[in-house]
């Protein structure tokens, strides 16, 4: 099931971006800052752990948990060193992320060519 | 009958000339193609966790660094552009667009060396995403800890 | 000769000696692909660089041209050309190649009929017997500067369009050829309120109508004198807002009008709304419409470049797209 549910939300989240671009007209860089910005608004009120619960994937894979995993990274080292914690740990659960897709894209572009 | 000839409302009249996005298809198309990208993404979790030594908590991490491995060969291969136009959101929301926007913007700017091109340049479109993560994740950091502190 | 306050007259019988013409592998494979001297079945045409790719595009285009004419880079009087890019590099580097005295040139897409009204003017006046004028545009290259790395998968909206790689160059002077380099309206730069880069049609439509009302008004013809009205790339957004606008100034011209942008492409084609850019006038002036004129098929032609003068970054602090459109009658000398 958690298959399906991944799939469906994923895509929905999706449609919503769909949404911005094509009726509110924002730029690709708006809709994902947007998302990113929702996603840890969202992780705020603490929604955002519920929708990864039910959809596994389907909330992991969008840019909003990024925003999510930002705040969550934050919030841990937060309450365990006061405020200081919050520049600690806002790039933990994001290590991952960021360092393969720096790595990669470095990789990427030493060996291909645009295309075009 | 409007005229078209006035500067003045020239923006608003020209708005029945220009083509409109078609909203239902664009939708469904970018619903299967992001739907299809989480989807790869659960059975790469799946993946991990049985063959791997990795838990429900932590096989986030090497399923996002693969699906940005995958998403940096289609750039570098020239497809996932072509992706792009077709799918729109489905495949600029997932993790796999954040990847995108770096490898492609390193490799264009390849010509340039690999300093002063690739490296000065990865970041020039997702950079606008790291910024706004971590400024909302620390402003709605605080705000929720300054709260837990006041309510103890 | 001055015609009214916008409308030059050539005095001297002025001709298009040779033209030269280069494209990308899209627009082979498009309707007019035959209609090109060279093309090329790679974006990068076996350069290092798109940058490098654009140069080698605009200079195949010359030597063809050039080649044509029997003529060498020394018994040139001056060379005037332009290109979409920051401080027209590609011009500037031909330039440096052929050590022709240079007038770099810029009106965005409108830079074909610019440096094609003043070489030709600098002919008429006596000030240089052949006046060698070229531009040229690439896909990737205009992309990167105006848009986002070509590899980027961030979609782009129907009003789009889509440079031509390519480019265009015609030799002018007063030696006997088909066709004939008659008048010139040099344009105003017009703006009504169009923001959007993905929407140049839109944007460039009231220039390339002033231009042409301006033309009708001081040269006292009417639409039906032609055979062709051209227009740069207006695309499949902007040619009908041409007709309307025009119409609504008293001049029809439904039946002649002909879009570079919607001409070089076959609809099937990837392109959005049509092609653009300073190859896109070029290519298809100086290749396919000087061919039906030199065969007589058509006897008189105004092409009216246009072009969107813009400016990333001034767009990003939220102005508008300053746009002008130039053009210049074509006749041919059969027909005479």
């Amino acid at each position: 099931m958690i298959f399906l549910y991944a799939f469906v939300v994923g895509g929905l989240i999706c449609v919503v971006g769909q949404l911005l671009l094509d009726l509110f007209k924002l730029s690709p860089a708006h809709v994902i800052v947007s998302f990113v910005v929702a996603g840890a608004v969202l992780d705020a009120f603490g929604l955002y752990d519920k929708l990864i619960e039910f959809a596994g994937a389907g909330a992991t894979v969008p840019i909003t948990s990024f925003g999510h995993s930002l705040l969550h990274g934050a919030m841990a080292e937060g309450k365990a060193h006061g405020y200081i914690g919050i520049a600690m740990g806002t790039f933990k659960l994001t290590s991952a992320g960021i360092t393969s897709a720096i790595l990669f894209g470095f990789i990427v572009a030493l060996i291909f060519k645009p295309k075009g | 009958m409007s005229q078209l000839n006035n500067q003045k409302d020239y923006k608003k009249n020209a708005k029945s000339y220009q083509p409109k996005p078609n909203y239902v298809i664009n939708c469904i198309k970018a619903f299967f193609v992001g739907g299809a990208i989480c989807l790869i993404g659960q059975c790469l979790q799946v993946f991990f966790i049985h063959f791997f030594d990795f838990t429900e908590k932590t096989a986030g991490n090497p399923t996002t660094a693969t699906l940005i491995l995958i998403a940096a060969l289609l750039t570098g291969f020239g497809i996932y552009d072509k992706i792009g136009q077709f799918a729109g959101a489905g495949s600029l929301v997932p993790v796999t667009g954040f990847a995108n926007s770096i490898t492609s913007a390193a490799l264009e700017h390849k010509s340039e060396g690999i300093v002063l091109g690739i490296a000065t340049n990865l970041f020039k479109l997702a950079g606008a995403v790291i910024v706004f993560g971590v400024v909302s994740a620390a402003i709605l950091g605080v705000i929720r800890l300054f709260l837990n502190n006041l309510l103890g | 000769m001055k015609i009214g306050k916008q409308t030059w007259r050539y005095q001297n019988k002025l001709y298009l000696t040779s033209t030269g013409t280069a494209a990308g592998p899209l627009e082979a494979k498009g309707p007019l692909g035959s209609s090109f001297d060279k093309t090329y079945d790679d974006l990068h045409c076996g350069e290092d660089n798109w940058e490098l790719a654009e140069r080698t595009i605009m200079r195949e285009a010359i030597s063809f041209c050039l080649q044509k004419a029997n003529k060498q880079e020394s018994d040139i009087d001056v060379f005037l050309a332009g290109d979409l890019l920051n401080q027209t590099v590609t011009s500037n580097f031909i330039a440096k190649e052929n050590q022709i005295p240079f007038l770099g040139m810029f009106g965005a897409c409108s830079t074909s009929m610019e440096t094609l009204a003043v070489g030709a003017e600098l002919v008429d006046s006596g000030f240089a017997n052949y006046a060698l004028c070229a531009v040229s545009s690439h896909n990737a290259t205009a992309e990167r500067q105006f848009r986002y790395p070509t590899e980027y998968g961030g979609p782009k909206p129907k009003t789009a369009t889509y440079t031509v790689t390519g480019a265009g160059a015609a030799l002018v002077s007063k030696d006997p050829s088909p066709v004939m380099v008659k008048e010139a309206t040099i344009g105003k730069v017009v703006d009504w309120g169009i923001g959007d880069a993905n929407d140049m049609g839109s944007a460039m439509a009231p220039a390339a109508a002033d231009t042409i009302a301006a033309h009708f008004q001081e040269t006292g013809r009417t639409p039906t004198d032609y055979d062709m009205i051209v227009t740069g790339d207006l695309s499949s957004v902007g040619s009908p807002i041409v007709k309307q606008l025009l119409w609504e100034k008293g001049f029809n011209i439904d039946n002649v009008h002909h879009d570079c942008g919607l001409m070089i492409y076959s609809p099937d084609q990837p392109v959005f709304a049509g092609g653009s850019g300073c190859a896109c006038s070029a290519a298809v002036t100086f290749g396919y419409i000087a061919s039906q004129l030199a065969s007589g098929v058509i006897n008189r032609v105004l092409v009216a470049a246009t072009g969107a003068l813009l400016n990333p970054t001034i767009i990003q602090q939220k102005e508008t797209i300053p746009c002008v459109a130039h053009a210049v009658v074509l006749e041919s000398a059969g027909g005479q």
